[in-house]
């Protein structure tokens, strides 16, 4: 399978499932998980409630707030805001909290791997 | 308000569609200058096209910046441009809650899918798809997908080129032979373009294009807003007057309800194609590899979004400029119908330089787009089914890109005859089935394999094909197709789906399929291999380099 992306070279020297296992690992995968999953299921309530009240609720959102401006207008710009907002509160999150732990483990696996690999050439 | 009255006192001596015809020079002049300084920067991309890491994915070596502005150079097409301006000046406050769903659609892709794929695949969707599971199967099927979803979502681009060009060139719109003959032009320079260029050149047009096409709706925006001295508030009065005036909608053009008022349902089941479906588009996420890390991958979002997003919102004033400067009379009764809102308000506020101006970058729009879709399904042909089906993994080198090249040509062909054919069919509801089948068939697959240790190849391939067939069985069966003198077949009526959008059914059935068939399969995946796509999706272990050059 040259050509694909399944089973690369490197995978032979590091033993995954022990990588997998370990609480290092564990770790990363617990702050990437318990920010994206609640995160991703909150824009899209907030979207699908936004959504429904513009499908069912046409009084509510009719409402005017100011000059011509109505609810649903409102709503409607909040979204952007909370999508620019999540945005950058992801990256900020990634950034402080993933990216220094995927950085250990990554660089760790990899010196192995080189190791490795010096091994068998000298061999 | 006084010059917007201004306007519509001169509109009625001669129809602003007439008007536009007598320039449209301007408007060749300007595409064809896009088009001679893209050709140059395409060639000079194509100086390193050897190998398929540089044919396909640039050489990953793209800027997390660059990338996002190429893809937000994908996701504005013309449909989206003005198609949901149109939807603005004519419907109102239901063309902006469509615009709404595009833009969230990218928390998807930022929060659960592109820096994982970034760092598990390598060329295509089917790389991560199948990393873990059978390969021969999986890549099959989504191969198939993908080549599916980017057909209909080629098919809605060329269809719109026939009534944009009629705008552009002053054509009549019962030209049809006139019309054939630009789409037939347009898929020659597409497939110029990605033949020579690969995927660097591509990104190159992409970028190029979203630049000129953000600026254009930046400049219209600011001088809408400059007429209504920047009060959003003082516009939307503007356009409720005008409607009032020929006898419109008036004051319900602020609120929900014109277009989907009398089917809310079809809305929803729209809404979630649209959310679910833009990080499940092939071609979206074959720009990931263009990136050499999966932090890059994450700043292109994050570049997409900001630029999807601000452009969003001057669609919205651009919009309602156009209700207020123009009316949906005048719009409808112009070459090109609500697509034509966008291009009239260029001329109206800019006159014909600035009508050549945003009508070329449109027209360039359709071209760009068509030459990502392009390359998306030649690499899929050429990679998964080729190089890792017939071949079994064992190409010759330099073959498996010499296939992609040849299938670029092939579908080229296909996009001009089916561009003709398709002419003068609706491009909003062919994106939307774009992006419903994308949802249907795809994103079930690719949470469940990045997220879900027990997933397995029964559990893939039963949500990608059921995902699939669901979504095109109940649009065969979909009022869109029959039942109705505006339907695609008005003769026949084999209607029982009563919605026009599959997504509301066709999405959680794929998921429950994948479910379904992962807990009835008897065979377990490899877990050397599943710890293995875990440890690396999160990491970057191995994870694709760029070329050294």
């Amino acid at each position: 399978m040259g050509n694909s992306a399944h089973a690369s070279e490197e995978s032979l020297d590091v033993d995954y499932i022990q990588v997998q296992a370990s609480q290092e690992f564990a770790d990363l995968k617990k702050s990437h998980r318990s920010f994206v999953f609640p995160v991703a299921v909150g824009f899209l309530l907030w979207y699908f409630a936004y959504v429904l009240l513009a499908a069912y609720a046409h009084d509510f959102m009719s409402i005017k707030v100011w000059g011509s401006i109505n609810i649903g207008l409102v709503m409607g710009l909040l979204q952007f805001v909370t999508t620019f907002g999540i945005t950058t509160w992801y990256v900020t999150y990634a950034n402080n909290k993933l990216d220094p732990k995927a950085a250990k483990i990554r660089t760790r696996l990899e010196a192995q791997i080189a190791a490795t690999n010096a091994v068998q050439e000298e061999v | 308000m006084s010059r917007s009255s201004l306007f519509t006192q001169i509109a009625p001596l001669q129809s602003l569609g007439e008007q536009t015809k007598e320039t449209s020079w301007i408007n060749i002049l300007i595409f064809v200058l896009f088009v001679g300084v893209t050709m140059v920067v395409v060639f000079r991309a194509s100086r390193n096209n050897k190998t398929a890491a540089d044919y396909y994915a640039a050489g990953r070596s793209f800027s997390g910046g660059q990338n996002g502005t190429a893809i937000a150079g994908d996701y504005l097409s013309a449909a989206s441009f003005l198609g949901i301006t149109g939807a603005i000046a004519i419907n109102g406050y239901d063309g902006f809650l469509y615009s709404i769903g595009f833009l969230v659609a990218w928390l998807v892709a930022l929060l659960l899918v592109a820096e994982l794929l970034r760092n598990t695949g390598k060329f295509t969707m089917a790389d991560v798809l199948s990393f873990r599971l059978k390969q021969r199967p999986v890549r099959i099927a989504a191969a198939t997908t993908t080549l599916v979803v980017c057909f209909f979502y080629l098919l809605a681009q060329m269809a719109g080129a026939g009534g944009l060009v009629s705008l552009l060139l002053g054509l009549d719109n019962g030209n049809k032979a006139g019309q054939a003959v630009v789409i037939a032009v347009v898929g020659v320079l597409m497939i110029v373009y990605v033949l020579i260029g690969g995927m660097k050149g591509t990104t190159w047009v992409q970028i190029i294009k979203a630049c000129l096409l953000i600026v254009g709706a930046a400049i219209m925006t600011v001088m809408v807003l400059a007429m209504n001295g920047f009060n959003l508030s003082t516009l939307m009065d503007a356009a409720v007057q005008t409607s009032i005036n020929e006898g419109g909608a008036g004051a319900a053009l602020l609120n929900p309800g014109a277009q989907y008022g009398k089917a809310p349902l079809d809305f929803i089941s729209l809404a979630l194609a649209l959310v679910l479906g833009t990080a499940a588009l092939p071609h979206v996420l074959m720009r990931f590899y263009t990136v050499p890390t999966a932090k890059e991958a994450r700043k292109s979002v994050v570049w997409a979004i900001w630029l999807i997003g601000i452009f969003y919102i001057f669609t919205l004033v651009l919009g309602y400029g156009a209700g207020a400067l123009i009316g949906k009379k005048e719009i409808l009764a112009a070459p090109g119908g609500v697509n034509a809102a966008a291009p009239l308000l260029a001329f109206v506020v800019g006159g014909p330089i600035l009508l050549g101006f945003i009508s070329a970058v449109a027209f360039a729009t359709i071209l760009a787009v068509v030459a990502g879709l392009t390359i998306t399904a030649a690499a899929s042909f050429a990679h998964d089914i080729y190089s890792n089906v017939i071949v079994k993994g064992e190409p010759k080198p330099e073959m498996e890109v010499k296939v992609a090249r040849r299938t670029v040509v092939v579908i080229g062909v296909v996009a001009i005859a089916g561009g003709i054919l398709a002419n003068g069919q609706n491009i909003a509801f062919l994106v939307a089935l774009a992006f419903a089948i994308a949802a249907s068939a795809n994103l079930p697959t690719i949470v469940f394999s990045l997220f879900w240790k027990k997933f397995t190849t029964q559990g893939a391939l039963w949500s990608m094909y059921g995902g699939l067939a669901a979504a095109i069985v109940l649009i065969a069966f979909s009022p869109v197709v029959s039942g109705s003198p505006k339907a695609m077949i008005p003769g026949a009526s084999f209607d029982f789906f009563p919605l026009a959008n599959p997504g509301i059914i066709s999405i959680p059935l794929a998921f429950f399929l994948g479910w379904l068939g992962t807990v009835l399969d008897k065979n377990t995946e490899n877990p050397r291999i599943q710890a293995e796509m875990d440890v690396r999706s999160l990491t970057g272990v191995g994870a694709e380099r760029a070329v050294e050059h």
